[in-house]
This record gives structure tokens, sequence and C-alpha cells, in this order.
């Protein structure tokens, strides 16, 4: 019994330091953003990264999630005749929940995973302290461009998953079920207003942060040995995924 | 001069230093002998302030790095030079582009200016002609040699090394100790160097000394600790399994 509550402490402690040391982390990621000099060439270089590698998964994944969403909603809309609100149903799930969040589990698995890595491997071989020991800051030269590129990249892949996944639906909706096509498009337009759009804007922006975050952290402070650079990516994979369903439901419910 | 008071520091449970006090003379070739995993590096990195002590004083001249905020630490930093153990270079550049880092990233000079620096130092260490190359193209010991000259590009007072030539053939442990030994005539920097290179550091070492459960257990010239009756330092020099020194 006194073992079992002592584990629990220990457990407790030891997640309420690693939450100080994340809170610690992103402060200083965030002041170092304004520290001077913009690492410009660096940041070119992650958001080719990050886009390069996401692109086309983005488009692949966006315009599926599209037409599953269509061959459903269609099916369900038939039931009692509301085909013609098909439209507003594939833009406003894609531009409010589904683009923003798959968009951004996609963009983890492909990209957040690879930085982890990337940045455990130069903790490992010692590549952080060696900037370290040339009195320049790590966290400015490594992490502070990382969290600039996903703020633009996360919002613009996006954008590109919700507007190839409109197509998408338009594919199985209008072509192959034979809705109307000129429905499809008005009335998504007329139900659609920029609070959508501003939300999906919101998401996304939010879940880019929180992925260059939790990523670089584990990438960062990975542990000795090859073990450890694995046992931090596949951290910071489910934690990024967790914490990006949570963000999603919390967001929605403020910002409704 | 740099000095070490008192310094413990542990991992844990683990103590790695405990209670270690050293001086090291300006100029000198100071090596650092101990098994593995008897904290060596820990050491190296406490002189340079990438770890902080649980207790005790780092003396670099007349300042106490330990309690230093970061911008004096990278002022002190500015001082020194340190070879990472399996070379550090980073692997996204190349080794012209690594060497020539440091004189970008904190100097004011000319893309000329670094050209020369970065050649004549390639060439010191005999890498001339790799410019291009990748860190992951190179063979362990010029991994070694690039990033000696990448520490090496910005003059440093004090170069740490940590292992310089674990995991080399014993004629190419000899060149980087020959190497080291010119360099160091030549630039005229304070060396600290860790290794297990017994018997040939005893021709590199101005001094030696030797670190065991947390302290050193004995220091001075080469000759000295060849002829020295401790136990410890006997058996670790004669690499016998029998002695004070617990191999498991
Ligand atoms: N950052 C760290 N966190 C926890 N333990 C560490 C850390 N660095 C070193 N250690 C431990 O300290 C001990 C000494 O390590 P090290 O200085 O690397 O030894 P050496 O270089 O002499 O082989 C080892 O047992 C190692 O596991
Ligand atoms: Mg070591």
């Amino acid at each position: 019994m006194l073992r079992l509550v002592r584990s629990c402490g220990r457990l407790t402690l030891r997640t309420l330091r690693e939450m100080g040391r994340m809170g610690v982390f992103l402060g200083t990621t965030l002041i170092d953003i304004f520290r001077p000099p913009l690492q410009g060439g660096q940041l070119v270089r992650r958001i080719y990264f990050i886009g390069s590698r996401s692109l086309l998964l983005i488009v692949f994944t966006g315009a599926f999630t599209g037409m599953v969403v269509a061959l459903q909603g269609y099916i369900a809309l038939r039931r009692f005749g509301g085909e013609e609100a098909l439209g507003p149903m594939v833009g406003l799930s894609l531009i409010r929940e589904l683009g923003p969040v798959l968009s951004a589990l996609m963009i983890t698995a492909r990209a957040g995973s690879a930085l982890t890595a990337e940045l455990g491997i130069m903790r490992i071989t010692e590549q952080i302290d060696a900037l370290e020991v040339m009195a320049l800051n790590p966290i400015k030269y490594l992490v502070v461009p990382i969290f600039l590129a996903a703020c633009i990249t996360f919002p613009l892949l996006n954008s590109v998953f919700v507007t190839v996944g409109i197509y998408g639906g338009y594919i199985v909706g209008v072509e192959l079920l034979g809705g109307s096509s000129g429905a499809y498009f008005t009335q998504m337009s007329s139900a659609a207003d920029s609070s959508d759009i501003w939300m999906g804007v919101y998401k996304s922006l939010s879940f880019g942060m929180i992925v260059a975050w939790v990523s670089c952290f584990k990438g960062f402070y990975a542990a000795h040995g090859a073990e450890g650079v694995s046992h931090a990516t596949t951290q910071a994979v489910v934690m990024c995924a967790v914490l990006i369903l949570v963000w999603d439901y919390f967001i929605g419910s403020v910002l409704v | 001069m740099i000095r070490l008071v008192n310094v413990r520091k542990s991992f844990g449970s683990q103590t790695v230093l405990s209670g270690l006090n050293l001086d090291i003379p300006d100029r000198a070739v100071y090596v650092v002998v101990g098994v593995s995993g008897a904290g060596k590096s820990c050491l190296l990195k406490h002189l340079i302030g990438l770890m902080r002590p649980d207790s005790g004083q780092v003396w670099i001249d007349d300042i106490e790095i330990t309690s230093l905020g970061r911008r004096a630490l990278n002022r002190v930093r500015n001082r020194f030079g340190m070879l990472f153990q399996g070379g550090a270079l980073f692997d996204s550049m190349s080794v012209y582009d690594n060497v020539a880092f440091p004189l970008r990233e904190k100097t004011q000079k000319s893309e000329a200016e670094i050209r020369d620096k970065v050649h004549e130092r390639l060439f010191q260490v005999g890498l001339a002609g790799v410019d291009a190359k990748f860190p992951s193209e190179l063979s362990g010991g010029m991994r070694k040699r690039a990033a000696l000259a990448r520490s090496l590009v910005s003059d440093p007072e004090i170069l740490l090394f940590d292992e310089p030539t674990t995991g080399l053939d014993p004629i190419r442990v000899n060149a980087i100790h020959r190497l080291i030994l010119d360099l160091h005539q030549m630039l005229d920097f304070t060396a600290v160097i860790v290794s297990h290179e017994i018997p040939a550091v005893f021709s590199l070492a101005t001094h030696i000394a030797m670190l065991h459960q947390g302290v050193i257990v004995e220091s001075g010239s080469p000759s000295a600790l060849q002829e020295s009756n401790n136990p410890v330092v006997r058996q670790f020099m004669s690499g016998q399994l029998e002695g004070p020194i617990d191999v498991y």
C-alpha cells in the first residue's frame, strides 16, 4: 500500500517536473524569437523541410477525406431528402474540423517525428553541446526556425488539405453520385462565413506551435544512446497527437 | 590557470564527481586518465560550463564560472575550443562550412579572410582538399581532424580534447598525438586531454592526473605517475584485472 502511494507520488512529481521543463522550453523559445539575428537561411530550410515532406501526403489524404465525407454524407442526407446540403456539410466539416486536425496529424507523423529524430541525434552526438561551446544559442539557432516554419507551413498545408478535400467531395458527390454541381458550391459558400475560415486558421496555427514545441522539446532533451532517440520520437508523436485532439476540443468549445 | 575546487556532481543517486580538486597551469598539456565511466567527459564539461556542479567552484584565471549568467559565460567560452568524443561535426554541412561556421557566426570577417583561415587550419591538420566532403563521408580519423580544425579556427587559449584518439588504430593514434604536439608548439594553447591511451600519452603530456571514484587520486609528471606506488594507478597503468579497481 505504502509502495503504491510512493510510486504514484513519484510519477506525479516526474510529470510535474517534465511539464515545468516543457514550459520553460516554450518560454525560452518565445523570447528567443525576438532576439536578433533572424536565422533566415535556417527558416527557409525548415519551411522547405516540413513542406516538401508533407505536401504529397496532405494532397492525398485531403482528397480521400473529402471523398469519404461526401460519400457518407450523401448516404445520410438522402434518407431525409437533404442532398443539396452536401456542399455545406463537406465544406464546413473540412474547414472547421477535419482539415486542421487531420493535416496536423499527418504533418506530425511525417515531419514532426523526423524533426525529433534529427534534434535527438544532434543531442547524442554532442552537436548541440558544440553550439553551446561556440557560445551560440542552440535554441535560437535550431528551435526558433522550426517554430516559425511550423507557424507558416501548418496553415498553408491546411488550406491545401481543405481545398483538395472540397474538390474530392465534389468528384464523389457530384460527378459519381449525380448531385447538383451548382448547389454544391453555392450552398457551401453561403453557409460558410469568415468565422469558419478563421477558426480553421487559428486551429492549424496553434497545432503548428504544439507540434513544433513538443517535437523540438523531445528531441532537444533526448536521452543517451540510440534508444534515447527512438524513445523520444515515439513519445513526441503520441504526445502531439493527444495534445492536438485535446486542444481541438478546447478551442472548438471556446471559440464556437 | 584552471582550478577546480571541491567539485561535486551527482546524477540521481549516482555520484560522478565527489569533491574533486585540480590545478591546470597555463600552456600545459594536461592529460586526465581513468576507466570508462569514471566521469572524464563530465569533468571536461564542467570546465566549460556545459555542466554545473552541485557544489564547488570552477575558476578560469580569476573568473568563477559556475555562477555566471549566459552572457558572461559566453565571454569565457570564447576563449575555449573543444574537441568532442565523436567530433560533433554538423552533419548538414560540408567540412569547409563546418570549419568556417564559428567565424561566420561570431566574427565580422569577410568571406575571403574566412577562406584563408579555414584552409590554413585544414592544411595544418592534414586535410587539404576535402572541403566539399560531408562528415558522413569521412573516416573516423579524418572526422577527428576536421573537428580539430574547427575547434582551432577561432584561436582558442584553452583546448579541451575528449578522447581524441579512441577508436583509431595505433598509427593514427600517434599521428593525432604528433599533430596535437605540433599545434601546441605552434599555437601555444593550454591543452586538457582526456584519454585512455596508455602508454602513448606519456610522450605527449607535461602533466598526468588519474580520475577514480570521483576524485583525482594522483597527479604529477608522466614519469612520477609511471613510478607511482598507488595501487589504483599501478593497476590502471598495467591493465591488470586484479586490484582495487572494480572491473565489473
Ligand atoms: N547527462 C547525464 N545524465 C545522467 N548520467 C550521466 C550524464 N552524463 C554522464 N552520466 C553518467 O556519468 C558517468 C560518467 O560519465 P562520463 O563522464 O561520460 O564517463 P567517461 O567519459 O569517463 O567515460 C556515467 O556513468 C554516465 O552514465
Ligand atoms: Mg567520455
